[in-house]
């Protein structure tokens, strides 16, 4: 295993584990208030200091991990969900109408940047932590499906598929036996890097007010809510921020490690 | 190349008119009647039908989608719900904050992602390389708008070299104007300048190992020459599309930073919009947005082909 790899499954696990002990505990209750102890830098009481309403700041970090982690799962379940047998379809139709379809479809979605999505969806429905999920899910789809079916078309081309061909498997069949297990590397190390554009993409939805709203705790909100006091009580800002960044580093990382481990060829050539 | 231009363009105009209905219908469906909220929930129904009439909210959907495209068409935006003025002299005010910003935060990212992208592959394996390398990881975890706020804290309110946020107007001078978008850009540009540093890196990486670099070399040319004058050359096709690319991550992406900074940009706009249920204004400053995405990467494909002829017979 590469060291990229290694730091990275440490630093995402880190993040992982903070989410689900938050489920069991946490240092004080996220959302209690104590004002006479607000604004406190970290100390030996709050490890990660308190916040303008005197809320533990390590709590909220824990429970700003959940929101964080369960919108960009969720939004690339929906994003593999959707794009994995749309690519698979189209590579498997080559050229036919419905291969243009879907990809015509896809590059329309891609024009829409997730914030775009998010705006929509926001103007129509309201601002929410699964409206962001939508609105980043949406995203992914073509995502998936343009990387399944580049990598499901030089399958195609193969040999043994062509054995399954003659044997009277269907299409169907062997999209679903023979080239998703093929490409399934790909996909995985395509989901983590996926992963992490979510992180990022719902905290910038979260700070601009698009995203989990109070009392939901999210690490955009946090930050926006530090906007206005980042002068005196910069660890506002600053503690948000660096989870946010050593959660899209790690998993950044895993994802170039897990595509190097995963990769035969680079493998051999490294041993 | 006219018969693959001609196709794009098709694909163009088919994938603007359907955007332009999926924005539409998704507007349409959204809950609430502008005129009755920006009446109140007493108004008098004559009153409201009025509004209604005047806004032009009355005629069946289908009429106000064909109105409100061929508006669009002659620049013609419709009207805002709560400034009443036209949707089109608004987005023109703020387009000149939200495109220098974007144009800016672009020339930074190329201005920073050429050399270290340049001088990564150059010292390939080495401390100089891992060091860039380990950097542009970093900058692609950081979110803009965290970036942003540290730049305020720093630059603003620390050593007082820029103002923490709003914006001096084109009218105060360029300087005035442009030092007021400097945070604003390297806060866009950092993560831009990340990525595009890695695509540089990998693909002047690509081309060292190919068979003409080799010749450069056996003709007496050093690796510093070789790599000026062929090397570059050949890497900057991949780069440049991806710089195409960014410029539309940079135009949706100051919506955010606009947030930050407090500038009246079209970013502000949209979302003082959404509070005040001006629909007309989302929908427009939407399809704007999609229009510049769906524009830059039709360019990004003609340009591409014009460079490398195999193209245009794939599609």
């Amino acid at each position: 295993m590469s060291r990229n790899l290694i730091l990275g499954t440490a630093l995402s696990s880190i993040v992982v584990l903070a989410a689900v002990v938050s489920f069991l505990w946490t240092p004080y209750d996220h959302a209690a208030l104590d004002i006479p102890n607000k604004l406190k830098p970290p100390n030996a009481t709050h490890w990660l200091g308190t916040d303008h309403f005197g809320r533990d700041m390590l709590s909220m970090i824990m429970v700003g991990a959940r929101t964080s982690i369960a919108v960009a799962l969720v939004a690339v379940g929906i994003g593999m969900a959707a794009g994995i047998p749309l690519g698979l379809t189209a590579a498997a139709r080559k050229g036919s109408w419905l291969d243009e379809l879907i990809m015509r479809g896809n590059d329309l979605v891609f024009a829409f940047p997730s914030l775009v999505i998010a705006i929509l969806i926001t103007a129509i429905f309201g601002a929410g932590a699964i409206n962001a999920i939508i609105a980043i899910g949406i995203f992914n789809i073509p995502v998936f499906a343009r990387i399944t079916r580049g990598a499901a078309l030089s399958l195609w081309e193969r040999e043994f598929i062509m054995a399954a061909r003659v044997a009277g498997k269907g299409t169907a069949r062997i999209s679903a036996e023979h080239i998703l297990p093929n490409i399934a590397n790909l996909l995985i190390v395509q989901g983590t890097i996926q992963f992490s554009l979510g992180i990022l993409a719902e905290a910038g939805l979260s700070y601009v007010g698009l995203g989990a709203q109070p009392p939901t705790p999210s690490w955009g909100r946090m930050l926006a809510d530090a906007q206005t006091m980042v002068s005196f009580a910069p660890h506002l800002a600053l503690i948000p921020g660096c989870a946010i960044i050593l959660t899209v580093l790690g998993l950044n990382l895993m994802g170039d490690g897990l595509r190097d481990w995963l990769d035969p060829r680079i493998r051999v050539a490294r041993t | 190349m006219l018969r693959y231009a001609l196709k794009r363009l098709l694909s163009l105009t088919l994938s603007l008119a359907i955007a332009s209905l999926v924005i539409f219908a998704v507007i349409e469906v959204a809950p609430g009647d502008p005129a009755s909220f920006m009446l109140g929930v007493n108004a008098q129904p004559d009153t409201l039908a009025a509004l209604r009439a005047e806004l032009g909210l009355d005629v069946p959907k289908t009429e106000r989608y064909l109105t409100w495209v061929g508006g669009m068409l002659t620049g013609d935006f419709g009207t805002s719900y709560t400034y009443r003025t036209p949707v089109s002299q608004m987005i023109a005010d703020r387009m000149w904050v939200s495109l220098p910003l974007a144009l800016y935060a672009l020339t930074l990212s190329t201005l920073i992602a050429f050399p270290a992208g340049i001088y990564a592959a150059s010292r390939r394996g080495k401390p100089g390389d891992i060091a860039v390398m380990g950097a542009t990881q970093l900058g692609v975890a950081v979110p803009n708008f965290w970036f942003a706020m540290m730049l305020v804290l720093i630059f603003a309110i620390n050593l007082r070299w820029f103002n923490a946020g709003g914006f001096a107007g084109w009218d105060k001078g360029f300087g005035a104007a442009m030092q007021s978008l400097t945070l604003p850009a390297i806060a866009l540009a950092l993560p831009q300048a990340a990525i595009l540093a890695r695509v540089m890196r990998s693909a002047l990486l690509d081309v060292l190992g190919e068979d003409f670099m080799r010749t450069a070399r056996a003709k007496g040319l050093s690796h510093r020459q070789a790599l000026w004058r062929h090397g570059l050359r050949n890497a900057l096709i991949p780069v440049l599309t991806i710089i195409g690319l960014q410029f539309s991550f940079l135009l949706a992406g100051s919506i955010i930073i606009e947030q930050v900074f407090y500038l009246p940009g079209l970013g502000r706009l949209v979302f003082q919009a959404i509070s005040s249920r001006d629909l007309i204004v989302v929908e427009s400053v939407v399809m704007l947005l999609v229009f510049a995405v769906i524009m830059v990467n039709f360019v990004v494909d003609l340009a591409y082909a014009a460079v490398d002829p195999r193209l245009r017979s794939r599609t």
